[in-house]
């Protein structure tokens, strides 16, 4: 009977990600219900120290390969490690972050261990002692409940949905031998370019400030920019926006790009359009400014302004500055 | 070379999604389907390939009768040839990508495309497993691709981040927006399509069985949200203010 309650830790040059917190504290939820005990897999080049970290979040156990091959993320060493010691201990649920690294690791899992997984969750829970994990689908148009087979229960978490809690345990620190050298690492990372503008992934970010087709033209965006400094935002953007080339591939939101869920959705000059709706509508609250009072849009909004956006957004960054400082 | 493209017909992006009153799927009727966006650019990617080195691309499709239209697009936009494997509704990620598998290892590759993820079910899993079950590597998310000497060189955004990652051919790729703009299918070359060979399999020829390891137990349509509030008045800067309190104390989320 497989037994425990698992997650992958996922750090970025020696620092754990908020995610890695958030699959702690949803794992200790699941756990208590189960009644077993919580295990991380923590890879890395000299990380053991992040273990204590990872126990103020609920851990048990921490199962560490420090190696410097794990220093970077490469999808064969990380893939090979994690199925080495998951194969070995049998746990019963194990869950990742659906981050971009998170969900490249947790596919090749599921194929490496010939096991189920769903996606993406907003929700898990035990029922008769089982996994049950609730996510959307159609980028939100509806959503499903996937149950499990086969073990591991394996599911992604959507990053920014799941709360952190503290509940501090042990974490006791248990090294395994990976079996893995750099001979197996077929996708090698030759290089990364790390983005210097600081700027917060939609997929993480806590507020977002989006722009449509309303903008009129790229240039405007920086209005956008203004208030999204304020706020402590990102920008992003709707398809019609990218399309029009206004805006990186990286800044859309909707169907066909990033679904997102922040606290905070202000959508200047997008008017709805289903795809764009798909991809933002789990956004804890939604503002919309647009001049037609029949865009789709203002169905979802918890808050709208009708009226002209270029006049609306630099009162609200003034209003922000004043209020924030 | 020999390059595959993978591609899953799936609703239209502007299409209206209801869930089945005893929420065992959707309603398809009034759907109107299309390729996968994102198979798209494997198809393109694959295409351009061939155009530039010489060879041949396979489609390979899993899915229900009415997929052979999807497989018909890729043909008529320049594939040589497809696979369509059937009787494999509500399949899992493990079950889709085994059949894959066993399709493509019968014909010999150096690139398999896939989309990055379906935009139906969002899963974003099969591209990663049959690249395990076909004992290759894999670059999950490419922006950019490269093609030298056996060799490919992705691009790769990451949060905050762009990974520029190398592997030996034969591998897997999976496709995102910004790789490349999809062509339109030609009228000749819709013609033409009409004639290419399709190899229609099911799921049972390859030994692949229903017996799915994660299961799509219900469905059901998204939380509701409560009705929202317009902001009255004539003078923006009013309702600027009026809406930076109500952000501030009422959904206390700046």
């Amino acid at each position: 009977m497989a037994k425990g309650v698992w997650f992958v830790a996922e750090q970025r040059d020696g620092a754990l990600r908020k995610v890695s917190f958030e699959c702690a504290s949803t794992a200790r939820k699941l756990a208590d219900e189960t009644g077993d005990e919580v295990c991380a897999v923590l890879l890395g080049s000299g990380v053991e120290g992040l273990a204590a970290e990872l126990g103020k979040y609920g851990v048990d156990k921490v199962y560490l390969a420090d190696a410097p091959v794990f220093a970077q993320y490469q999808t064969d060493s990380y893939a090979n490690a994690v199925a080495k010691i998951v194969k070995e201990k049998a746990p019963a649920i194990l869950l990742l972050s659906w981050s971009v690294l998170g969900k490249d690791l947790a596919s090749r899992l599921v194929g490496k261990l010939a096991t189920g997984m769903a996606s993406d969750c907003v929700e898990l829970r035990i029922d008769n002692g089982r996994l049950v994990a609730k996510r959307p689908m159609y980028a939100g148009k509806c959503f499903g409940e996937i149950t499990f087979a086969s073990d591991p229960q394996m599911a992604g978490l959507r990053p920014n949905v799941f709360p952190v809690a503290e509940n501090v345990k042990a974490a006791a620190v248990e090294k395994f031998d990976a079996g893995v050298s750099d001979g197996d690492v077929k996708a090698k990372v030759v290089e990364v370019q790390k983005d210097t503008s600081g700027k917060v992934d939609l997929t993480e970010a806590e507020i977002i400030v989006s722009g449509g087709r309303g903008m009129k033209g790229p240039e405007n965006y920086a209005i956008l920019e203004e208030l999204a400094a304020v706020l402590g935002a990102t920008v992003g953007a709707s398809r019609a926006a990218v399309d029009a080339g206004w805006r990186p591939q990286s800044d859309q939101v909707g169907q066909t790009g990033k679904v997102v869920s922040p606290n905070l959705y202000i959508a200047c000059g997008i008017s709805g359009a289903i795809q764009h709706l798909a991809g933002m509508s789990s956004s804890k609250y939604i503002v919309a400014v647009n001049k037609d009072p029949d865009a789709p849009i203002f169905q979802k909004a918890d808050y709208g302004i009708v009226d002209d956006l270029f006049k609306v957004v630099p009162e609200v960054t003034k209003a922000a500055k004043s209020l924030l400082g | 070379m020999n390059l595959i493209a993978c591609v899953k017909q799936v609703p239209d992006t502007e299409a209206q999604i209801k869930v089945k009153a005893d929420g065992s799927g959707i309603e398809e009727a009034g759907i109107k389907w299309v390729m996968n966006p994102y198979d798209e650019f494997g198809v393109e990617e694959a295409l351009r390939l061939k155009e530039k080195a010489g060879g041949t691309v396979t489609v390979v499709s899993v899915g229900p009768a009415r997929a052979m239209e999807t497989i018909r697009t890729a043909l008529a936009m320049g594939a040589e040839k497809g696979v369509h494997i059937t009787d494999l509704d509500n399949a899992d990620a493990f079950a889709t990508a085994s059949a894959l598998a066993a399709a493509i290892k019968e014909i010999p590759f150096d690139i398999v495309f896939c989309g990055q993820r379906a935009i139906d079910d969002d899963s974003a899993q099969v591209g990663s497993i049959l690249a395990e079950l076909l004992g290759v590597p894999q670059v999950t998310i490419v922006t950019k691709l490269e093609v030298a000497d056996n060799k490919i060189k992705a691009v790769k955004p990451i949060e905050g981040a762009q990974l520029l990652i190398e592997a030996a051919m034969p591998c897997v790729v999976t496709a995102q927006k910004g790789l490349n703009e999809p062509r339109y299918a030609s009228l000749p070359g819709i013609m033409k399509a009409k004639k290419k060979p399709v190899d229609v399999k099911k799921a049972a020829d390859y030994g692949i069985s229903a017996d799915f390891k994660a299961k799509l137990a219900k469905m059901m349509p998204p939380p509701s949200r409560p009705p929202g509030k317009i902001i009255q008045g004539d003078d923006p800067a009013v309702k600027a203010a009026e809406l930076v309190k109500l952000l501030r104390e009422e959904a206390k989320v700046i």
